[in-house]
């Protein structure tokens, strides 16, 4: 199979979104609404698949284990870290632990803690805005956010949100008051953020199922506000 | 971060310090635009492997203490454009720092 073939990544199905644009014999663009491109395997995923099957056969590995992976995986969304929000806009005193015992509380609400990494929790307030970042490489809580956007893993983002982080929150629709201060957090390997963005107002008598639609995943980077009440 | 005996700990809140300007040829998590300049513990916050061993394969053990540290963003940065009172905050280790008179 030539390299031209390998269009996809690691476990490449082969199925294309059907806005992804496919040409016809003569190059000009043409899309099949609905149908999925049958293109094969390409060279990396047939490669994944003769090494899970090794592994398998030799008792590395499980049978079911690397479906049990991507179940896992699967399960780390932004709405973990924005249950817990709501919680803590909710319950002053869960507020309190969050800040207080991160791990600990984000355990007994039921979500896995970061592997090989403490968790911090950091509230906003009017007074100062916490943006985080990781300028070395791409630290995130993952269990709580999920895998981390693009943006937050570019050499863009990386380098201004140290040197212009209000320039890159107004890009992202935050414009700070002048005299909000800026804290800058830039992550390490041993620890994980998490930021608590501030309550938007108009939302007295929500319950934590309402308010958790408002956490949107840019605030709980720091790099945004929470959505506001009927701008979604 | 383990739970263990309170270790001996060389800073405290309060502490101005400055970072090390070095460059170890292992693997290290200090990025260069805090090498050499100076800001303050705002505390110890536990202790934890030493990545700089076991990224080579060691266990990372002993843990070792951790500070948060607060540098202006005016120090750190030459004409920062923002805030005259931004922060950048950064955990590190502590042998990463000096203690500044």
């Amino acid at each position: 199979m030539s390299e031209d073939k390998d269009r996809g990544g690691f476990f490449d199905t082969g199925w294309r979104p059907s806005g992804d644009v496919h040409r016809d014999e003569d190059g000009r663009p043409h899309d099949h609404p609905g149908v999925r491109e049958d293109v094969g395997l390409g060279v990396r995923a047939s490669r994944a698949l003769a090494m899970h099957e090794l592994l398998v056969e030799k008792g590395v590995i499980g049978e079911g284990e690397v479906d049990e992976v991507i179940e896992a995986v699967s399960k780390r969304v932004p709405s973990n870290g924005a249950t817990l929000v709501a919680k803590a806009w909710s319950d002053p005193e869960f507020r309190t632990k969050l800040l207080e015992h991160p791990k600990e509380t984000v355990i007994e609400s039921g979500f896995v803690p970061e592997h090989n990494a403490d968790i911090i929790v950091l509230e906003n307030t009017p007074e100062v805005q916490h943006m985080v970042v990781c300028t070395l490489c791409s630290c995130y809580p993952t269990q709580l956010l999920g895998p981390p956007p693009d943006w937050y893993k570019s050499f863009s983002y990386r380098s201004r949100a140290v040197t212009e982080p209000r320039a890159v929150m107004s890009e992202f629709g935050l414009e700070l008051d002048e005299k909000t201060e800026v804290r800058v957090v830039d992550s390490n390997s041993e620890l994980r953020f998490l930021v608590i963005p501030r309550r938007p107002d108009g939302t007295d008598g929500w319950s934590e199922e309402q308010l958790a639609t408002l956490v949107n995943r840019n605030s709980m980077i720091g790099v945004s506000a929470a959505t506001e009440p009927g701008t979604d | 971060m383990s739970a263990a005996a309170a270790p001996k700990l060389e800073f405290s809140q309060g502490d101005r310090v400055h970072v090390k300007d070095m460059t170890p040829a292992n693997h290290h998590r200090t990025p260069w635009y805090i090498k050499g300049r100076r800001g303050v513990v705002l505390e110890f916050i536990g202790m934890y492997v030493n990545s700089e061993t076991r990224a080579h394969g060691d266990s990372g053990m002993p843990e070792l203490p951790m500070y948060r540290v607060e540098f202006e963003q005016t120090h750190l940065w030459f004409d920062y454009p923002e805030s005259q009172s931004d922060k950048l905050w950064i955990d590190l280790y502590e042998h990463w720092l000096e203690r500044d008179e």
